[in-house]
């Protein structure tokens, strides 16, 4: 039980973390928080408002799935902000720069220079191909059934690691923070998710994430301020008495045990950058938006949140040397130094209490249930549409269903993936599931990533190769994860591992590739050659957005 | 997801447009050349963290406790975002102007 709050925050965080689990501790069930709870209910009561309202603007599969298509370019920079702001971030980074000083800057800027990448080579096109899911895109000129079996296989194991991770990390985040006991909380997080998505859909699920995004930059902001007050505003003031106070010293400028040699630090910039650009629920918050100019926009606002809530926690994390780290009141025993109380990643708490009392601290764990809603919720609308848009209207109803049927499907689908994540939440309380959010990214990157982008930017694509391939990266991820240190010694006990690196993605990506390129380029099937004919067409409306999606009328 | 006989013969006629071909070089151009910046300076700067961490965390000047590495991706976190706005204002503007153009006159001939 030791030691697994954190190693599981950062894990959910990213994979190539697990490594800090040694400075963290307990997961006790602290005293009910009462300002927290207070405000989490008004975030509630908020939010299924909204879900009212949004419920009544649901009618259609647009609706459902992508809100309509009409979300604006600032909302939905706002709400994919919110997806890439989690509670791990808010916590597991201040942690990290609390710990280790500049490795938890290092590792933002990974996380963060994916998007301008995302921007310059894809969003437009998703934007212009995709309609629901990026199953679209990927089956957009190749066999449907098959394609789409394989993006949905793919996508749905993507999105049950994240939200078995998430969930897990909910249930022990939400007994640290309002004393709530874990199942009781899963099935809190579990209920209200199921509630957003089936009735609400991608409006509700979209306007939950904007509110908590802002709450979040809110928030952050606020605390970084009341910290920074502390030393007049001057970062030098700020640095020098964190130095001269913290364990490492001077060594909190230099990276430590994040990047410890070229490989890790390849596969987790690697694995980061495109993982994020193959994560199902970050891919259709594309389709929401009005046309390719929004979706341009979308990213803009987005990194430009990102980017700013970072630095806010670089500053957050070093103030919260010397404030956290100097008061007895946040260590056990008052014990500066020892053990702090709740575990390492209650240091953002902690320094909400230290600097604007009881009533911020409520604040800022309520902030963090509501992320963790948030983001549970995007996930499993994106599993929903997964199973009914490409396996049951595309693959087993062979595009006959009708939208009615659709919709039923896809709103059963979210109640059954709310059960599941909280079953599976249970059945995982005890396990340290930091692998499952490798195995995430892993396979986004490997499976979903190469051929997306190979759909979109290669006319030599073709079904065999893009399934093969597909399945490959998928197959390779898992095995590498699986042999890797995180799950075969950590979870399955065996004394050496069998691939030396947690993150699989240097590895499992290429390969993903190669088997996709050549298995295409081997094939020369009348099918292979009309859907080769068909990139021509493909092309034009990727690059012009004629024939792509509109917004529907409301 | 197959188009339509109408739709197909849009595509044919942006395809033959001599603009299209230019649009869609310039702005493939452009966001190859900003992939390649952001790209160079990132893994450039991994490079120094896995092979030289030392440089790292030396002070920019004496008596300040900017260093390097602080200082290095303060800018990143600019610059890269930076270069977003700079393609959303030219993909948006010049870019976008162009493909209605395309669109315009190829659905026009059409019908």
């Amino acid at each position: 039980m030791l030691a697994r709050l954190n190693v599981l925050l950062l894990g959910l965080l990213a994979p190539a973390l697990s490594f800090a689990g040694d400075a963290i501790s307990a997961t006790e069930k602290q005293p009910l928080n009462i300002h927290a709870i207070g405000m989490f209910v008004v975030f509630v009561g908020m939010t299924l408002g909204i879900t009212k309202w949004a419920a009544g603007r649901t009618k259609s599969a647009a609706d459902f799935y992508t809100a309509g298509g009409g979300i604006t370019g600032f909302q939905n920079g706002l709400a994919i902000a919110g997806d890439y702001m989690s509670a791990a971030t808010l916590l597991g980074l201040t942690a990290m720069v609390y710990g280790k000083g500049v490795d938890g800057y290092i590792y933002m800027i990974a996380f963060f220079a994916g998007w301008p990448i995302i921007l310059f080579l894809m969003a437009e096109r998703l934007r212009n191909l995709g309609k629901f899911t990026f199953a679209d895109i990927t089956s957009y000129r190749l066999n449907q059934s098959k394609v789409r079996t394989m993006a949905a296989v793919s996508s749905l194991t993507v999105v049950c690691f994240y939200l078995v991770a998430q969930m897990v990390g909910a249930g022990q985040l939400i007994k640290l923070l309002f004393g709530l006991d874990y199942t009781i909380a899963l099935f809190v997080v579990g209920a209200l998710m199921m509630v957003y998505v089936t009735f609400g859909g991608m409006v509700a699920t979209t306007w939950v994430q904007i509110i908590k995004a802002c709450m979040l930059l809110a928030g952050g902001t606020l605390v970084m301020i009341l910290a920074m007050s502390q030393f007049g505003f001057s970062f030098e003031t700020l640095m020098s008495k964190a130095i001269s106070v913290h364990s490492l010293g001077e060594k909190i400028l230099f990276p430590g045990s994040l990047l410890p040699d070229p490989v890790t630090a390849l596969s987790l910039g690697l694995g980061l950058m495109f993982g994020t650009a193959g994560l199902p629920h970050i891919l259709m918050r594309f389709f929401t938006v009005t046309n390719a100019k929004e979706a341009r926009k979308s990213v803009l606002y987005a990194s430009g949140f990102v980017a700013y809530f970072f630095n806010v926690i670089l500053l957050m994390g070093f103030a919260a040397i010397i404030i956290v780290g100097q008061n007895p009141e946040f260590f056990e025993g008052g014990n500066i130094g020892g053990k702090i109380i709740g575990g390492g990643n209650m240091v953002a708490m902690h320094l909400a209490k230290a600097v604007g009392g009881n009533l911020l601290l409520g604040f800022l764990s309520a902030v963090a249930f509501a992320t963790i809603l948030a983001v549970v919720s995007g996930l499993a609308l994106a599993g929903a549409a997964a199973i009914s848009h490409d396996i049951y209207a595309r693959v087993i109803r062979q595009g006959k269903a009708t939208e009615t049927e659709e919709l039923r499907v896809s709103k059963l689908s979210s109640v059954a993936l709310g059960i599941v994540a909280i079953i599976l939440g249970i059945a995982f309380e005890k396990m340290n599931v930091a692998f499952m959010v490798a195995l995430a990214f892993g396979i986004a990157a490997s499976a979903n990533f190469p051929v997306l982008i190979l759909s979109m930017y290669w006319k030599g694509l073709t079904t065999r190769g893009a399934v093969v391939g597909g399945y490959s990266g998928l197959v390779a991820a898992v095995l590498f994860v699986l042999f890797s240190k995180s799950v075969w010694v950590t979870v399955l006990g065996n004394a050496q591992a069998l691939f030396p690196y947690d993150q699989p993605a240097l590895f499992s990506m290429p390969l993903a590739f190669l088997v996709t390129i050549i298995i295409s380029k081997l094939d020369n099937s009348a099918e292979a050659q009309a859907e080769r004919a068909q990139f021509d067409d493909q092309y034009v409306r990727a690059q012009t957005g004629f024939g792509a999606a509109e917004a529907s009328a409301h | 997801m197959s188009s339509t006989s109408s739709q197909r013969a849009v595509y044919a006629r942006i395809r033959s447009n001599p603009r299209f071909a230019e649009l869609v070089s310039k702005r493939q151009g452009f966001a190859t050349l900003l992939s390649v910046i952001v790209l160079t300076i990132f893994y450039g700067f991994f490079m120094v963290v896995a092979f030289t961490p030392n440089v790292i965390g030396q002070r920019l000047s004496e008596g300040s406790y900017v260093t390097v590495g602080i200082a290095a991706e303060l800018f990143m976190f600019i610059f890269f975002w930076v270069l977003t706005a700079v393609y959303v204002k030219r993909a948006n503007g010049e870019f976008d102007d162009i493909t209605t153009e395309i669109v315009r006159d190829a659905a026009k001939e059409v019908k």
